[in-house]
């Protein structure tokens, strides 16, 4: 059998995977035309390449679908209850950086930190007559650290695109979305908060945990963790 | 244990609940979500399941039954009340697999407003009947004494409604506090802000209106001289949420700390004429725990007694029956109308697998 990788079908996340890997003496192609999600690896034999979009991946992971997979922390940790159980980090790769971030429009000058985010939702909930919405699609991490951090009278309201723009449109009060410059949420006159830094993610290669592992599959990942860690 | 057995000891409970006095009242087990959402806020997500369909819009399976039996109370109930039901709660479960994502609850609810003390009895005493011959530990509260201890503080209305707040919260409650007793520095964007060095050129977008930025402003400025909260009702209150004694010890304390607070004289009152009731009704009051922040994790719609029995030999299991007072919920929900209440649930799966272990 066959130890199965899961990485990104497309755009600069599948290049950048290539490349790291290539690095690390193993060649990562598409077969076929442009359009066709199979993949071929070649340096070690047995290693099969799947093609699958970045926001599958983790469930894959989990599912034991696939062995091994290339995919955000963001997501795997939005996605997975129970993550630690279910995949391992195997390395984390350097790119795909993005943090995850709570982000206030530049006009609530009265608001830097959770304490005072706090106190505004309480306010504007007495004067609105509904609770202060912040737009995401983290809904399970910005709710977990919300609530860690004693935050209440929000809501999250569910945006999965063009998140920044939902404060102007009036959709929202706030954004929790992930940014690598900022430059999107400036253009759109948002701030971060200073203590709302709910995520640090980047590309990892992940392990499934719960996928089944024959021994040829075994000695293939071994060769696999020899040749990343040479 | 089967899901009949389950059932079996569900409806037997909820019997003896009837003989009680209890009226069985059933709920949908579909709840409307925004009721919960605007009860709980969006933590009550990571709880319960939501469903939605493009008539009704989001829904919740019931989550539990105290919110939808205040609601037909409220709506068209008779007065005084007493109501029991039985039926399966769901419960999201995120992180433990041990934990039931669906299970029996079998509850008891008074709603009267003639004698708070006796009604808390009333309730105690029926579930302890219930759960007699368990190795089952009994821990009880009252939020209402920490409440009542937050109104006496000699502070501003601000600083008061924003500890109210999160009482629920602790982590929260506790920086509220240590800021209001100025332990903690203003962070320096507080300070630019105080000192009108911010700059306010930035377009205004979004709901919240700049009348709204700068009314909090000008409430920060007058929060900024007001003094902190002085270090004997700082201590007091301390103290207060440390207590964790048997009731009379509990009691007696709490009288000293009163010293400092004694805005929580009439919970302290209440709670005096509640170990009287109890202690006529039979219950050992000497032996049952008391603890002032018990309760204040998890059970935010309680406002005054509060109890719940516990398998301390099986710390893994959740409590075994839980309830207490919710008058302002009552309130909450009753679109105008008030009513003091007080009630509680137990969950016959945990009873038959305690009772299994004992026969072994």
């Amino acid at each position: 059998m066959t130890l199965k990788l899961g990485v990104p079908s497309k755009g600069r996340l599948m290049e950048k995977t290539f490349v790291w890997f290539a690095k690390r003496g193993l060649q990562l192609s598409r077969t076929g035309s442009e359009r066709e999600y199979a993949g071929a690896v070649e340096g070690i034999d047995g290693i099969e390449l799947l093609l699958l979009s970045a926001g599958e991946i983790p469930r894959e992971l989990a599912s034991g679908n696939i062995h091994l997979g290339v995919t955000g922390t963001d997501l795997v940790q939005e996605k997975l209850a129970r993550w630690e159980q279910e995949v391992e980090d195997v390395a984390e790769m350097g790119f795909g950086f993005a943090d995850l971030i709570l982000a206030v429009p530049n006009c609530w000058v009265d608001v830097e930190t959770l304490e005072d985010l706090d106190a505004v939702a309480a306010a504007f909930r007495a004067e609105h007559g509904h609770r202060l919405r912040v737009a995401t699609k983290y809904h399970r991490l910005v709710r977990e650290f919300l609530t860690d951090a004693g935050v209440a009278d929000y809501q999250l309201v569910d945006s999965q695109g063009a998140t920044e723009g939902t404060v102007k449109n009036e959709t929202a009060e706030m954004v929790a979305d992930i940014t690598t410059t900022g430059e999107t949420l400036r253009a759109n006159h948002l701030k971060i908060l200073g203590d709302g830094l709910v995520l640090k993610s980047q590309a990892t290669l992940w392990r499934s945990r719960v996928a089944a592992y024959s021994p040829e599959e075994k000695s293939t990942l071994r060769k696999l963790r020899d040749k990343l860690a040479a | 244990m089967t899901r009949s057995d389950i059932f079996a000891r569900a409806a037997l409970l909820r019997q003896r609940f009837e003989i009680a006095g209890g009226q069985v009242v059933e709920t949908p087990m579909l709840q409307p979500a925004a009721t919960l959402l605007d009860l709980y806020g969006e933590d009550i997500r990571a709880r319960a399941y939501v469903t939605s369909d493009a008539l009704r819009g989001e829904q919740m399976l019931r989550p539990d039954f105290t919110v939808p039996v205040v609601q037909q109370h409220m709506a068209d109930g008779a007065e005084p009340a007493r109501y029991t039901y039985a039926g399966e709660v769901f419960r999201r479960q995120e992180h433990d697999p041990d934990r039931s994502n669906e299970y029996v609850q079998v509850g008891y609810e008074v709603f009267d407003r003639t004698d708070a003390a006796e009604a808390d009895a009333e309730v105690f005493a029926l579930f302890q009947l219930q759960l007699r011959g368990l190795p089952l530990r009994a821990a009880t509260g009252d939020i209402g004494i920490l409440m009542a201890a937050v109104d006496g503080l000699s502070t501003t209305a601000m600083r008061k409604s924003a500890l109210r707040r999160h009482i629920w919260r602790p982590r929260r409650f506790r920086a509220l506090l240590d800021r209001f007793a100025g332990r903690v520095d203003v962070p320096e964007s507080r300070k630019a802000l105080l000192a009108g060095e911010v700059d306010t050129s930035a377009p205004v977008i979004g709901k919240r209106r700049r009348a709204e930025v700068e009314a909090r402003i000008a409430a920060l400025k007058a929060d900024a001289v007001v003094a902190p909260i002085a270090d004997h009702e700082l201590n007091a209150l301390e103290t207060l949420m440390a207590v964790r004694e048997t009731l009379p010890f509990a009691l007696e304390h709490m009288r000293d700390i009163a010293v400092d607070l004694p805005s929580i004289l009439p919970a302290l009152e209440r709670l005096q004429a509640r170990v009287a009731a109890l202690r006529a009704r039979g219950i050992d009051v000497d032996s049952l725990d008391f603890e002032a922040a018990y309760g204040r994790t998890s059970m935010e719609y309680y406002d005054g007694f509060v109890f719940g029995f516990y398998a301390d030999r099986r710390p893994d299991l959740p409590p075994v029956a839980t309830g207490g007072r919710y008058d302002a919920l009552t309130r909450q929900l009753g679109q105008g109308g008030e009513i003091p209440a007080v009630g509680g649930v137990i969950r016959p799966d945990l009873i038959l697998a305690l009772e299994a272990e004992e026969n072994v």
